[in-house]
């Protein structure tokens, strides 16, 4: 008896020990389903953060407990998020793939009171649905609504048609891209939406439509990942750009880790994004460099990849700045105004809206000196809010 | 457990007349249930949607099970009954939960009565195709009508008032929610368990061994399906519902097909036809997946995979049809249910 | 003139995404009929064909055609394995009992693939010729889609060839419609179901193959297109080549036209063509009346 006491007092100061030491991290993306490769690409981003900076971080411990969301239903994403505060006690919780889910749990991080961060989820008016939340990937709204007013300014289109898939982001793109364009004396001819986010479909009928309508642009938003090569091909196949119908879009339509996949038929194509992995600047140089190096010469990271890298420094920021005891209101102050080089320039999370400020670039894919394709920078726009807040549209107001 | 009383009784005759008797061993999931509550306070988020998915399978087991109708698109009534008690809610149109529950109820329920009335025509791979497509039309609709539904990022936050004005719903510790859903539960079980037992069920379990006969002794075959396939349709409503309430929001998932193939897979598994399928089914398969997921998030479907085949190859009708066999192999005599 | 563009154009369309529908659903089509099992890990093996393919491509450096065939050759293989060892356990168990095991099969394949592939989508790399367009005199259209048209009216003629005038063929056409009657005529029925399993799994790879082009391969492909490929087979009803084949047909070309004309309408359509059509003819177009 004498024992089993000692032994569990000893347990107990072992634990206040490391409690002191040890930050710990509920990371919730959607490891099988679907997203499955975006969750990877995320996961890397994370690990490879850790992996690079592992110095920065002693004498703390940063500790990830990781947890599948599955599907965009919500109840998955709720139950991981439930237990990881109240069974793990995370100390930080972050990750969040799908829109859907950063949504329904946001009554739970407000209930949790803990730092969330927002790796990826993009539909703009997340960040007001909870105090806690703090965003570092991006909104739709930044690359939409920059492309609209750069197609009517730089591109000088007076036309354009714009197809999107048919799920919140891609809503949420085409009114961003509308807004930007027509507010610059463009004119959208043409609204399409083209099937749910699950499936690839067939773009064909759509694309058909589009070159029957001849605009002079033809924005597209689908889901990075497996829709991006069909899009490119589908263009390249129906001769579109010989009939003089330029594809643009947010970055996801020319997604770094797809672009080889696309073939010769993406030469051309102008997107809007924050980060590309042909970003000329050394963060970046560094940060592919050491990507190619731990998963190999024929993966890239991607924007996806880059929001999880840039959360984990807002982690490591965090651990620092508050010498690893972590409260979440100091936690979110540190972050107020935090400012960082990251790959894919310098960023900065808004004071008041808790959400990322950064650079857009305007880019234009093109054949490199290797044969492979690249993405050749022709515009920057340097440090975006997210405009949706900016202008009060709809549930954006509501801050 | 039952002991035989007299020997001169005959088996059989015995077993009809005793079978919708309570037996002892049919409290023991309500005492689980019970335990579990102040066993693991922390696990009540997994236990509330474990409670709501064994209500939904039993709603499955009715018209499967018992009526034989094989449908591949029940969730078009879980969903159903979710958005009404989520838009009621959400629009401040009425929140009180257990009327939600009766309003959920009536709307599943009509549009179990609809569709029942048009697709309870046919039979097999055609009505597993109609009935998946019939909830597919509902999903996109749902979509489309983003304005009132909230579309694919769906209707949050829902405000759901306190329980008999005093239980307040937590999001964080769902300890109310699950007293809810349980009490609920078990209310929907009673019912459903007299229902199969009654003469009504009896035609219904007639109907699903030999419609032919059925139709020839003059029972009213078409009309008991669609009253079955209705009722059915109005209990899966409300563990919609359930589901809406308790996790405050609602989104187009309760009405995918991956919930329908879900609580199809639940209750095969489990064993349909036996109400306490629905049971076994969903406490397998939900906490193999949960735990499995938790300590390999890339790779639980593997083991889920294989809990499937093994069960399909080596069990026949699920998880209760093993011990059965065992029953009859170690020779205990018990009334079939 | 220029209508007749637009209707000729909206036809290739529709005929070459029905074909790749047909083509994974025919192997499908045939187990369903044939032996009354209801596989819903078909799409499974179409993603199998789709990997070899792929991966034959990359690691082996052999063409698309080639690759096609190795695809073909070893899914077969596979499923043979797969049907005598465990499918063959299940063909006079509860239909039920068959879904909840080809549901697991697919959970394992996916895990799997996941687990030795990777998550992500494969790319596949056509060959230069079947790129761009080709000149039709009146029109231009999609190589690749000429080329899908081709191969699927091709492969329709030779189950018909093989149907008809086969003795295999006939026995298969005999099973389907009176399976007690044939085997008591004292054909191998057991045979006659593995070798028709195996060359159903086989035409599900050429599809997983040959439909990459549009619609992807990745782990979840399985469950992905599972719907469709049901869809043309209750269409087309079950154990029937041609229904089939016109059930693709017939939805490609409508869904092509009405997403065109009608994007807003997003997935309805195909859901409602399906219902009306099987609320018409309920044992599918050409299926047996009860």
């Amino acid at each position: 008896m004498k024992r089993l006491i000692a032994a569990s007092a000893a347990v107990v100061i072992l634990a206040n020990w490391a409690h002191a030491q040890e930050v710990k991290v509920g990371v919730s993306l959607p490891y099988t389903g679907v997203a499955a490769e975006i969750a990877q690409q995320m996961d890397r981003g994370l690990e490879l953060y850790l992996k690079l900076n592992a110095d920065k971080i002693k004498p703390y411990k940063i500790t990830l407990i990781k947890r599948d969301t599955k599907d965009p239903a919500g109840a998955n994403a709720k139950l991981a998020l439930q237990e990881l505060l109240t069974q793990d006690n995370a100390d930080i919780v972050t990750g969040w793939v799908y829109s859907p889910n950063a949504i329904a749990i946001a009554p739970i991080v407000t209930a949790g009171k803990k730092l969330a961060i927002i790796m990826n989820a993009g539909t703009a008016h997340i960040t007001n649905l909870s105090p806690y939340y703090v965003r570092v990937s991006f909104s739709m709204w930044h690359a939409g609504f920059a492309m609209g007013e750069a197609a009517a300014k730089i591109l000088k289109a007076k036309t354009a048609a714009v197809g999107y898939t048919d799920f919140p982001p891609g809503k949420d793109s085409l009114n961003a891209f509308k807004r930007g364009f027509e507010a610059n004396g463009g004119k959208v001819i043409d609204e399409i939406p083209m099937g749910g986010a699950g499936a690839v479909p067939d773009f064909t009928p759509f694309f058909q439509r589009v070159k029957d309508q001849k605009p002079d642009v033809f924005f597209v938003f689908i889901p990075s990942g497996d829709h991006a090569a069909a899009v490119a091909k589908t263009y390249g196949a129906l001769n579109m750009r010989q009939a003089n119908i330029r594809l643009i879009g947010p970055g996801d339509v020319t997604v770094d880790n797809k672009l080889q996949d696309m073939g010769a038929a993406a030469v051309g194509i102008i997107t809007m994004h924050h980060y590309n992995a042909d970003l000329d600047n050394p963060e970046n140089k560094r940060f592919v460099a050491a990507w190619k190096k731990e998963y190999g010469a024929d993966t890239t990271p991607d924007f996806t990849s880059v929001g999880a890298y840039d959360g984990m420094a807002a982690i490591v920021h965090v651990v620092q700045t508050l010498k690893g005891k972590i409260v979440t209101d100091k936690a979110i102050d540190a972050l107020k105004g935090w400012k960082f080089s990251s790959p894919r320039g310098p960023i900065m999370i808004d004071p008041v809206t808790r959400d990322i400020v950064m650079n857009e670039y305007l880019s234009e894919v093109a054949t490199g000196p290797d044969g492979k394709l690249h993405q050749k920078v022709i515009g920057t726009i340097v440090n975006v809010k997210d405009p949706c807040k900016e202008l009060k549209i709809g549930p954006c107001a509501s801050n | 457990m039952s002991a035989p009383t007299s020997a001169h009784e005959h088996p059989a005759a015995r077993a009809l007349a005793g079978r919708h008797r309570i037996r002892l061993w049919e409290i023991i999931p309500w005492l689980l249930a019970i335990a579990f509550y102040f066993a693991f306070p922390r696990y009540l988020g997994f236990g509330t949607e474990l409670l709501v998915t064994i209500l939904f399978a039993i709603s499955l087991d009715l018209a499967l099970g018992y009526a034989g109708i094989v449908t591949l698109g029940h969730a078009a009534f879980f969903g159903a009954g979710a958005y009404t008690a989520g838009m009621l809610a959400f629009h401040h149109i009425w929140s009180e939960p257990i009327t939600g529950l009766i309003a959920a109820a009536v709307v599943a329920g009509a549009v179990g009565l609809g569709s029942g009335l048009v697709l309870l025509r046919t039979t097999g791979l055609t009505l597993l195709m109609l009935t998946l497509c019939t909830m597919a039309l509902l999903e996109e609709a749902a979509n489309l009508g983003g304005h009132y539904t909230g579309g694919f990022d769906g209707l949050p936050g829902i405000d759901i008032p306190p329980l008999f004005g005093m239980f307040e719903f937590n999001p964080l510790y769902p300890r109310v929610q699950y007293l809810y859903v349980l009490g609920v539960l078990f209310v929907c079980f009673v019912f459903v368990r007299t229902l199969v037992y009654s003469p009504f069920g009896q035609s219904l379990t007639g109907i699903r061994e030999n419609t032919l006969r059925m139709h020839a002794v003059g029972a009213p075959v078409r009309v008991r399906l669609i009253v079955c396939y209705t009722i059915s349709a109005a209990i899966a409503g409300v563990a919609g519902a359930l589901w809406a309430q308790s996790n405050a929001y609602v989104n187009l998932s309760t009405l995918g097909l991956d919930r329908a193939a879900t609580v199809l897979i639940i209750l095969v598994l489990g064993g349909y036809g036996r109400l306490y399928g629905a049971f076994v089914g969903a406490v397998a398969y939900m906490a193999l997946s949960h735990f499995l997921s938790k300590y390999f998030p890339t790779a639980w479907q593997l083991g889920l995979g294989l809990l499937l085949v093994v069960i399909a190859l080596f069990a026949r009708n699920g998880i209760l049809g093993i011990f059965e066999t065992l029953q009859r192999r170690i020779g205990i005599k018990r009334p079939s249910p | 003139m220029i209508f007749g563009i637009d209707v000729a154009s909206m036809v290739l369309g529709g005929l070459a995404a029905g074909m790749v529908l047909f083509i994974v659903s025919v192997g499908l089509s045939v187990t369903m009929g044939l032996m009354g099992f209801v596989n819903l890990a078909h799409g499974a093996f179409a993603m199998l064909g789709g990997y070899i393919v792929v991966l034959a491509m990359k690691s082996w450096g052999i063409g698309f055609v080639p690759a096609l065939a190795v695809g073909f050759i070893l899914t077969a293989a596979v499923s043979i394995i797969l049907e005598r060892l465990l499918y063959s356990r299940l063909y006079k168990a509860a239909e039920l009992d068959q879904v909840l095991f080809t549901i697991g099969l697919v959970f394992i394949f996916i895990s799997a693939v996941t687990l030795i592939v990777g998550p992500e989508n494969q790319p596949l790399f056509i060959p230069d010729a079947l790129r761009g367009q080709l000149n039709l005199g009146i029109l231009h259209y999609r190589t690749y889609s000429i080329f899908l048209i081709v191969v699927g009216v091709t492969i329709v003629l030779g189950l018909w060839l093989g149907f008809e005038r086969t003795r295999f063929g006939a026995q298969i056409r005999a099973a389907v419609d009176n399976r007690r009657m044939t085997e008591s005529l004292g054909i191998n029925i057991d045979r006659l179901f593995t070798i028709t399993f195996a060359f159903g799994s086989g035409m599900a790879a050429l599809g997983g193959g040959l439909g990459a082009e549009f619609l992807g391969l990745d782990p979840q492909y399985p469950l992905k297109y599972l719907v469709f490929f049901l869809i043309v087979v209750a269409v087309g009803g079950p154990g029937r080549v041609f229904g089939a084949f016109y059930a693709a047909a017939l939805i490609g070309v409508l869904d092509f036209a009405l997403k065109k004309y009608l994007p807003q309408g997003g997935t309805l359509f195909i859901y409602v063509l399906t219902i009306l059509l099987l609320l018409w003819r309920p044992q599918g177009l050409f299926g047996k009346s009860a």
